[in-house]
């Protein structure tokens, strides 16, 4: 059985990271789970009493959530209707009973390509602030998240808070999730969509597609190719297959490469459109 | 390890334990704690069986490490009576609403519905939408969920109960009685598998080839059990004292305990290792000293008939287990006069059972005894075999079945059972053994992958002639219940349809993937989702409508049967469809509607399916026995060893006798099955229980109603009642009392006792398949209306009508459980779920369906009763699931021209067959 640290602050947890090399234990749902019958070895560095990395809180320039806080909590914790899709993320997150352990820092340290929370957050362009004993640095998240289940965090570093810039606190959102089944599903193809518009003319859209790559994508042509649209019925087929060129989807169980790129060009058609619809509202 | 001790709140007691803080809060809860409600069902989080509260908010127990509760108030289904205000309702809605089946998922179920309503400050708007939301983390395989939704709004509400219906004494059969072993299933309190066993108890774990095809040698096994203290033993094929070969049907038993030296699939056992629970359970079982070389395996069916393809069993030619053939009339001239023949190919694979409880058990030596509790579905069966591996007589062999979390068709092979019973023969110590997860989905048997062709043909007029059907049925390894399938498809390929010309062959035949078995409706399933997409084809092409079609072709009690059989009574498949063409008028009529209200990629559809499924062996014996007993003290006992599943043997057994007995169902005690107190009531398979076991507690129950009134001195007329040990006697003449301690008791204690067997009057088939394969069959037809997103190729069902002929519904609210439930998995097997052997072992990539993938089902019962059963009652359980696949496929191609021909309808494959219906339109046009 592993050894097992609990520290009570930041500092003291950086400082046993640094100390024991452990496994940062945050709400367990991919520690226990990628067990599969092997027994729990090395050193756990839970984080649940760490209380200083718990919560979200609004500066007037950002929100910075607490990588410690669940995905329940950021589910009912946030306003804003730029925030739509990043709670609609939150609550299709496994099951109730998930979200109620699972933690954002978690998410995006696992960085699992069909991580929910990934996609909507690169879509807000969130930058993560990692900590250790030499200090603290913050990245965008675009760059922390370098492939497959790889990230920039070094193994002495916990990922302390996320943070939101609040230009995007009233922008339109949303976030699709495309699963064979309506709970507890790993998606086939997501895509999370965050636009700003004013005077029905688009400023700014962010459009991030999971699932489809080792990474969750930003899909930056596109985004630019909106900027400047007027809203207009049918907008949305701005968006065509070569905006997702950069996308390489594999073929598993769930559904074939091909199945992949398809569905994601209707996910991104759709979530614009329904981005665009909470601002129409 | 010597571990600081935790403080817990558990249930409001605190408490303090002395564990690792690593330690998952799921296994202190059970192993330190003793509160075994709390199931494991995955260790992964992904099944929500393991559901607590934490700080009132529901966690999984398996992903939680205890380190993190540390101080947090936790609640588990045992303290809910005390923790949460709705608890009394919602138990009670529960029970009446029938929403435990096999109960294992019901504590994580009723753990997160209640902390779903006490999270509300007012509950009476709750919707059904909220309840799916909040229950969508918990699976269950039993019930189909609907009842469960029900139970869970009704509580919220506060409406008015369900009112089970009010039993009386002598007139239960045909009422929704509360099952009798509901009780300790909404209270967590059932013993499962894994839920009990002696303290000293020692840890088996297996150890299994990680390839498809190995071969293998075993390093210094003593130097290994020297260097890991607590490990008692290891053994392997050399240490079985009897014969190292199991199987269902006995003379094409094949499958070892311990391979020797080369293993046939993935998950194949080869030792075992047993030692102290914590030493065993913290074994990484990749330190074991052993040495693989893997082989290319046989992984198709085509490469398994390639003539120079590796034989898997020597003496099985072409790697061909079995083949199966049913034959009637002139198939190829029937099919060349036709006016219209249709032709198809279609193709399944792979299903796992993904009940929720993990085969678990324990054994025991007692004396030169050895005792086997486990989950199981065929307690003689298991007797049986385990004798032959232990070299023992069956009588030295008992078995005593746990409640079983769910079976489906799996839990009749062996699993966790020669090897606990062999650890505790050799080591005379208590062992006890859990299948993981993956250890579960990788190493018991599956539903049977199938590649089907077929033609059919018809008159103009919508006549069927002829069917010529052909199907290969991958088995995997392992005999397993293969011939089963391959002898039961070709009577059933047909469906419940009059066809004067009909040729079905079948072959089942071996690669080196995992043993498929029994899997409710033994191929009949896959059969069925290729047949009755056939007969939509042959419809359309001629210009009927679907169901018409299928009401001009159904079966009568005058017409033969594809086997040559006249049923001459309890033919109700004319009387579903008839059932059910309301509720067709009105659905193709709003699909109709929606498609030209809306020009929205979302297309709605409506499609149907009949089906037939004989109950009971395929031309076998195939008897139950029931005892009844009289105790002195004025109660009867039921001696009653059908294995309760979940589907209601203990409950539906019980109204039988307790009507045919006159008195109420609470005056039985119900003893369970065990082999050394239950005579052998056969296996819980084949839809067979309430026919064939059921009908042998009819029988008894008249027997013994006979022997008491000879206590009187009374005749058959006579009435009886009894009142503590005093029995009544009101016949023709004046009323007597007899005082039954005064009488003497029989060797089992009983004063009168009464034992029946029955065994369904069948016969066996003749070459050409020609014969009385079942006494009985039962009939069903479902609908179901789908919206299919044409984009996306995703399908939501949204309403399922079925209508089954249980000749006699003994219990309407089981009932419509087995049909909820039979939709449901029907659902998984047409829309995802396929196991893909080496990947999918875990219940997040293996995918059933979860409480918001089912849609409100409607059950139809047509009581057309069969002069065989009892009070006229056939089988039901696996009939549910048939035609649910084949209506579902029908009505995704009524909405969008998609037509499925490889199983399941995953969204890519929708899409698919959807752009290519496309192209081929636009070709017509």
């Amino acid at each position: 059985m592993a050894a097992y640290f609990r520290p009570e602050t930041l500092a003291e947890a950086v400082q046993v990271l640094a100390q024991t090399g452990g496994t940062p234990l945050a709400g367990g749902t991919d520690v226990f789970p990628s067990l599969q019958g092997s027994p729990l070895v090395g050193t756990l560095v839970d984080l649940s009493r760490v209380s200083e990395l718990s919560g979200i809180e609004v500066t007037s320039e950002a929100i910075h959530i607490g990588g410690h806080t669940t995905w329940s909590k950021i589910a009912t914790g946030l306003s804003g209707r730029g925030f739509d899709g990043l709670r609609s993320a939150a609550r299709q997150l496994g099951s109730v009973q998930t979200q109620n352990c699972a933690t954002i820092a978690g998410n995006l340290c696992n960085a699992s390509p069909a991580a929910d929370g990934i996609p909507c957050l690169l879509a807000l362009e969130a930058e993560v602030s990692l900590v250790s004993t030499a200090g603290v640095r913050r990245i965008p998240l675009d760059d922390f998240i370098v492939g497959n289940r790889r990230t920039l965090r070094r193994a002495d570093e916990i990922l302390s808070v996320i943070t939101i810039s609040r230009r995007w606190e009233e922008a339109g959102s949303s976030f699709l999730k495309l699963g064979a089944r309506r709970y507890l599903v790993i998606s086939i193809a997501m895509v999370a969509a965050v636009v700003r518009v004013e005077e029905k003319q688009i400023q700014e859209a962010r459009l991030a597609v999971g699932s489809c790559s080792a990474r969750a994508l930003r899909l930056r042509e596109l985004e630019n190719e909106l900027r400047g649209q007027r809203l207009r019925p049918g907008l949305s087929a701005v968006a065509r297959e070569e905006h997702l060129s950069s996308l390489s989807p594999i073929g598993d169980v769930r559904g074939t490469a091909e199945y992949r790129r398809s569905s994601a060009l209707v996910l991104v058609r759709r979530s614009l459109e329904a981005a665009l619809e909470t601002i129409d509202r | 390890m010597n571990c600081p001790a935790l403080v817990l709140q558990v249930n409001g007691r605190k408490l303090e334990v002395a564990v690792s803080p690593a330690e998952r809060l799921s296994n202190v809860l059970r192993f330190n704690l003793g509160l075994t409600g709390t199931k494991v069902g995955c260790d992964a989080g992904d099944c929500g069986a393991c559901t607590v509260l934490v700080g009132g908010e529901p966690v999984c127990a398996c992903t939680t490490a205890i380190g993190q509760v540390e101080n947090c108030e936790v609640t588990t289904i045992e303290g809910l009576q005390t923790h949460a205000k709705c608890w009394p309702r919602l138990r009670q809605t529960f029970l009446e609403y029938g929403a435990a089946q096999c109960g294992f998922c019901t504590p994580g179920m009723l753990v997160t519905a209640a902390a779903f309503l006490e999270s509300r400050s007012k509950t009476h708007d709750i919707v059904e939408e909220d309840v799916l939301d909040a229950l969508g983390g918990v699976l269950c395989r039993c019930t189909g969920y609907r009842k469960i939704v029900a139970a869970v709004i009704s509580a919220a509400r506060n409406t008015a109960p369900m009112l089970a219906a009010q039993e009386q004494s002598g007139s239960t059969v045909g009422k929704s009685i509360v099952r009798l072993d509901g009780a300790r299933k909404v209270d967590g309190t059932d013993i499962f598998g894994a839920d009990d066993w002696p303290r000293e108890a020692l840890l088996a774990r297996v150890i299994r080839s990680p390839y498809h095809r190995a071969q293998f040698g075993f390093d210094d096994l003593q130097a290994f059990i020297a260097g890991n203290p607590g490990i008692h033993a290891v053994l392997t094929a050399k240490d079985i004292p009897g014969r190292n070969c199991f199987g269902v049907i006995p003379n094409c038993a094949d499958q070892p305990v311990f391979a020797i030296d080369e293993t046939r699939f993935r998950g194949e056992a080869v030792a075992m290792i047993v030692g102290e629970p914590a030493v065993v359970e913290n074994l990484d079982l990749r330190s074991f000293p052993i040495t693989w070389h893997e082989l290319p395996p046989v992984l198709t069916i085509d490469a398994a008939l390639e003539p120079n393809a590796p034989r898997i069993h020597p003496t099985r030619e072409r790697n061909l287990l079995i083949q199966g053939r049913v034959v009637r009339g002139d198939v190829e001239t029937a099919l060349a006069q036709a006016d219209l023949v249709i032709e198809s190919e279609f193709e399944t694979g792979f299903v796992e059972h993904a009940y929720i409880e993990p085969e678990a058990g324990f054994a025991r030596r007692v004396g030169d005894r050895i005792e086997v509790q486990a989950c199981t579905q065929s307690p003689y069966m298991d007797r049986g075999d385990l004798a032959a591996i232990l070299g023992l007589n069956e009588d030295a062999v008992r078995i005593i079945p746990t409640a079983v979390g769910g079976g489906f068709g799996a839990k009749l092979d062996l699993s966790v059972q020669p090897f606990i019973a062999l650890a505790a023969w050799h080591l005379r110590r208590a062992v006890r053994m859990v299948y993981s997860r993956p250890e579960s989905i990788m190493a018991t048997t599956k539903r049977h992958p199938a590649r089907i062709r077929a033609r059919a043909g018809a008159t103009r007029d919508g006549k069927l002639v002829a069917l010529d059907f052909a199907a290969d049925f991958n088995t995997g390894a392992y005999a397993s219940w293969g011939p089963t399938v391959a002898n039961r498809v070709p009577v059933h390929a047909s469906g419940p349809y009059y066809l004067p010309h009909y040729r079905a062959l079948t072959r089942a035949i071996h690669t080196h993937l995992v043993p498929a078995g029994a899997f409710r409706g033994f191929g009949v399933p896959q059969a069925t989702a290729a047949q009755e997409q056939l007969y939509d084809e042959l419809a359309e092409r001629l210009g009927i409508d679907p169901l018409e079609f299928r009401c001009l072709n159904s079966l009568t009690s005058e017409t033969p049967t594809v086997t040559g059989q006249v049923l001459g009574s309890s033919v109700g498949i004319g009387a579903c469809f008839e059932a059910l063409r309301p509720r067709w008028l009105e659905a193709k009529s709003a699909a109709r509607e929606a498609n030209r209200a809306s020009s929205s990629v979302f297309r709605r559809g409506v499609g149907i399916a009949g089906s037939w499924y004989g109950c009971g062996n395929t031309s076998l014996p195939n008897p139950s026995t029931i005892r009844l007993g009289l105790r002195p003290e004025g109660r009867i006992a039921l001696h009653q060893g059908a294995v309760d599943i979940g589907q209601g043997p203990n409950t539906v057994i019980a109204q039988i006798c307790a009507d045919a007995l006159g008195i109420s169902v609470s005056q039985l005690d119900l003893v369970s099955p065990d082999t050394d107190l239950t005579p052998d009531s056969g296996k819980t398979s084949a839809s067979r229980q309430t026919f064939v076991s059921g009908k042998a507690a009819s029988l008894a129950s008249h027997k013994l109603r006979k022997s008491i009134l000879e206590l009187a001195g009374e005749c058959e007329c006579a009435r009886f009642e009894l009142a503590g040990d005093e029995l009544t006697v009101a016949g023709a003449g004046e009323r007597k009392t007899v005082h039954l301690r005064g009488l003497p008791a029989n060797e089992f204690g009983y004063v009168a006792m009464a034992e029946a067997t029955f065994d369904p009057p069948t016969q066996p088939l003749d070459r050409e398949g020609q014969g009385t394969p079942y006494a009985v069959y039962g009939f069903g037809a479902q609908i179901a209306e789908v919206s299919v997103d044409l984009e996306l190729g995703t399908v939501r069902v949204l309403k399922i009508t079925a209508a089954h002929d249980t000749g006699r519904t003994i219990n309407p609210q089981l009932a419509e459980g087995q049909v909820e439930g039979g939709v449901a998995q029907g659902l998984g097997f047409a829309l995802m779920e396929e196991f893909v052997p080496g990947r999918g072992e875990n219940l997040h990539d293996y995918l059933i369906p979860t409480i918001g993938d089912l849609p409100p089902i409607e059950s139809i019962f047509i009581e057309d009763p069969t002069p065989i059963g009892p009070c006229g009652a056939k089988g039901l359980g696996e009939h549910t699931i048939i035609p649910t696949a084949p209506a579902i496929l029908n009505a995704i191609y009524d909405a969008s021209g998609a037509r499925i021909r490889k199983l399941p309808a995953t969204p890519d494959r929708v899409l698919e067959a959807f752009a290519s219906s496309r192209k081929m339109r636009g070709r017509h046009v």
